[in-house]
């Protein structure tokens, strides 16, 4: 996620799913992610993040900087430090339960007609 | 800490984690794979992506003033409207960059403070005064022609963010160029003196393009003496086996030069490099190499428009102060009286 801070310099990173949040000057204002539904069929996507004080002046700024153009349908602005995440470098073990799982697929098993999977109407 | 290790069960050093890291992430640029805000990164690459995202950041928003002073001066108000668009486009790159920062661990506050302290650079292109109406034209097909040749190998640079950024930044540069020409089109067919300010502008952006826009020169083609080309050589280097960088600066600045050498003939325009001629042999234009240590001392940061360019940012900056205050007060005030600010 932009502007969640992290720190880079650490050989390992903490295994707890956190979000940690950018350390703020004195009166700086938050940082906010923003997510663009770009059309309709489509889920909103983070495209980056802006700085206001509060969701109104997030939503006017992520407006003004992120559709410029275009005829986007939606627009989302979460707080930063709002969002938890997981580590990429986590992914081990904390996604493991995703892995080495091949029977969780359809092509593992026999397929339903003589035609093989072409013949399957479930695929 | 990864499941190998876990399983593995044995006491692991420091050493042996920081080496695990390390090849994880080699293998990561090795295979073009993005690396992400929470992936281990080298210091190294931190500090080098860190210190250009802050110099293309600043680059974008100073390079808003050049056109930015004559957005009350345009002859329509079409040219104005487009004029517009593209200095907030400017602003916007600018802000996707600065988010795209922030990924690693900074604060744009900070990094607007540096530019201010004149701790951190901007491209010395923008040094440069916009003097006539054409300098908008010229500074629009020429340094954001040189951008896009520049920037399109960024979008698969191997920072996730800062390539995500750079896919919007292309997308709308291609926008500025096109506009910049057809302003250049519209001089150069109409008087004699509309088209001599249309020369006269090209005269003055066209070594800021080429030169500045590209960097210091880094192989011995470039032109470069030996010892210039090295350093540009070993930095070049660097940033390519870490995916920060595509190609050298003097093989994107060949292609500028052969993109825009039709372009200007094109309008009837002479580019102010005699020795800029078609090359059989080599299949690229020839062109007078660039005397980096000369454009150095011309362009340092003490030059009258290099002062001007960043007392202006600073000014700008404090003259928002009570914008920033009123709206920081506003948004206290919400919050302690327990209000949310819903919107329909």
């Amino acid at each position: 996620m932009s502007s969640t801070s992290t720190s880079t310099s650490t050989s390992t990173s903490t295994s707890t799913s956190t979000s940690t949040v950018t350390e703020r000057g004195e009166g700086a204002p938050a940082s906010w992610e923003v997510f663009l539904r770009p059309r309709r069929g489509l889920a909103h996507q983070h495209v980056g993040s802006v700085r206001a004080d509060d969701a109104a002046m997030a939503l006017g700024r992520a407006r003004d900087l992120y559709i410029r153009r275009g005829d986007p349908l939606s627009l989302w602005v979460v707080r930063s430090d709002s969002v938890h995440a997981v580590s990429p470098d986590e992914r081990d073990p904390y996604f493991s339960n995703a892995r080495h799982k091949p029977y969780r697929y359809p092509e593992q098993f026999a397929p339903l007609t003589v035609e093989g999977a072409d013949g399957d109407p479930h695929q | 800490m990864s499941a190998q290790q876990a399983t593995a069960g044995a006491p692991t050093t420091e050493r042996d984690e920081m080496e695990e890291l390390q090849a994880h992430f080699d293998a990561l640029i090795a295979a073009g794979e993005t690396i992400e805000p929470r992936d281990w990164m080298p210091d190294g690459y931190r500090r080098m992506l860190l210190r250009q995202l802050a110099q293309h950041a600043h680059s974008e928003i100073i390079g808003m003033q050049p056109e930015g002073a004559w957005l009350t001066r345009a002859p329509s108000l079409h040219r104005k409207s487009v004029l517009i668009a593209k200095v907030q486009d400017e602003a916007g790159h600018g802000l996707y960059l600065y988010s795209a920062a922030e990924t690693l661990g900074v604060d744009r506050a900070d990094l607007l403070d540096a530019l201010h302290r004149g701790q951190q650079r901007f491209a010395a292109t923008f040094n440069h005064p916009a003097l006539t109406w054409a300098d908008t034209g010229a500074v629009a097909w020429l340094t954001d022609g040189a951008a896009v040749i520049n920037q399109a190998p960024m979008t698969r640079i191997s920072y996730g963010p800062y390539a995500r950024a750079m896919r919007r930044v292309c997308l709308e540069e291609a926008f500025h160029v096109r506009e910049g020409y057809d302003l250049m089109r519209a001089l150069c067919e109409g008087t004699e003196e509309q088209k001599r300010m249309a020369q006269d502008a090209v005269d003055r952006w066209w070594l800021p393009a080429v030169a500045l826009m590209f960097g210091p020169p880094d192989t011995t083609t470039g032109g470069a003496d030996a010892r210039t080309a090295a350093i540009g050589a070993s930095v070049s280097r660097r940033a390519m086996a870490w995916g920060i960088k595509r190609h050298t600066n003097d093989e994107l600045r060949q292609r500028f030069v052969d993109a825009v050498v039709p372009q200007a003939e094109r309008l009837g325009l002479t580019l102010p490099d005699p020795a800029i001629r078609w090359n059989e042999e080599r299949g690229h234009y020839d062109f007078t190499p660039v005397d980096w240590e000369v454009y150095r001392r011309a362009l340092g940061e003490n030059t009258h428009w290099a002062r001007q360019r960043v007392a202006h940012r600073r000014a700008a900056h404090e003259d928002g102060a009570w914008v920033r205050e009123a709206a920081a007060a506003y948004a206290a005030r919400e919050e302690a009286a327990g209000r949310t600010e819903e919107h329909a």
